[in-house]
């Protein structure tokens, strides 16, 4: 269910992303900018990166667990993946919420 | 030693529905457990639409989620003032990475319209096998097709 939630937020987010995007032409600095730091822009980016680390999480788990049998394998490869958007996540807000001011 | 044909009996079919099933349906309590033929003897078994469509739906996550620490570094950089800025976008000016960006257009556009109709299938839209195997085909096709678009635009 959670699988199916965050995909059809991711579907919305990235088909507005990709209108704007190709419409607005966003492409200067200051543009691009002012767009990602918009107030609205950024509570629904951070959805995004939150929706986007559940959903990858449960698909990677899901193909992990399907594919590979081995259990020390399986729990390598889960605490990669793991760190990984976790640590993917964190840098995405951090440049959302600090990086961009 | 005899050695069986490997032509011999009848075909193995997966049709959409079954192949899907297999892959996304599982008991709550068992994650693990799922009926797949332990011997696949791959020239007996015809692999229809839907199944391209599961299969490529899985192998389009996973590149997706490899793209993933590429794609911050991207955000980053291009939200470090002009300088940055421009730099991003010598990144997408670059050569294998138009190449490689259209394998995550086909990726994200594959993954997204066979997401759309699994949930469909979920609501019990397009269940029945004849519109299973076109939505299958469509969406294999459509996303081939934009993909190729994608490449003709960015060249």
């Amino acid at each position: 269910m959670l699988q199916r939630l965050s995909a059809i937020y991711l579907a919305g987010f990235l088909g507005y992303f990709v209108t704007r995007l190709v419409l607005g032409k966003p492409w200067s600095a200051p543009a691009w900018h002012a767009w990602i730091t918009h107030p609205a822009m950024r509570i629904a980016a951070a959805g995004f990166i939150l929706a986007l680390l559940a959903h990858a999480w449960v698909g990677m788990r899901d193909v992990v667990l399907d594919y590979i049998s081995h259990v020390g394998l399986r729990l390598v490869l889960l605490t990669l993946i793991g760190l990984l958007l976790g640590g993917c996540g964190l840098w995405a807000l951090h440049v959302l919420m600090v990086t961009a001011g | 030693m005899s050695v069986t044909p490997v032509t011999a009996g009848p075909p193995l079919v997966f049709t959409g529905w079954q192949w899907y099933k297999s892959i996304h349906i599982r008991p709550l309590t068992m994650p693990n457990q799922r009926t797949a033929p332990i011997y696949l003897n791959l020239y007996r078994i015809r692999f229809p639409a839907g199944a391209i469509t599961s299969i490529a739906h899985r192998i389009s996550g996973v590149s997706l989620f490899l793209s993933l620490p590429f794609m911050v570094y991207l955000l980053d950089l291009s939200l470090q003032g002009p300088g940055g800025f421009d730099r991003t976008l010598q990144w997408l000016q670059c050569g294998w990475i138009k190449a490689v960006s259209v394998v995550m257009a086909w990726s994200l556009l594959h993954h997204l319209l066979a997401g759309i109709r699994f949930l469909l299938i979920d609501i019990d839209i397009g269940v029945t096998l004849p519109s299973a195997r076109v939505s299958a085909w469509l969406v294999n096709s459509i996303a081939a097709l934009l993909a190729l678009a994608y490449l003709g635009w960015i060249l």
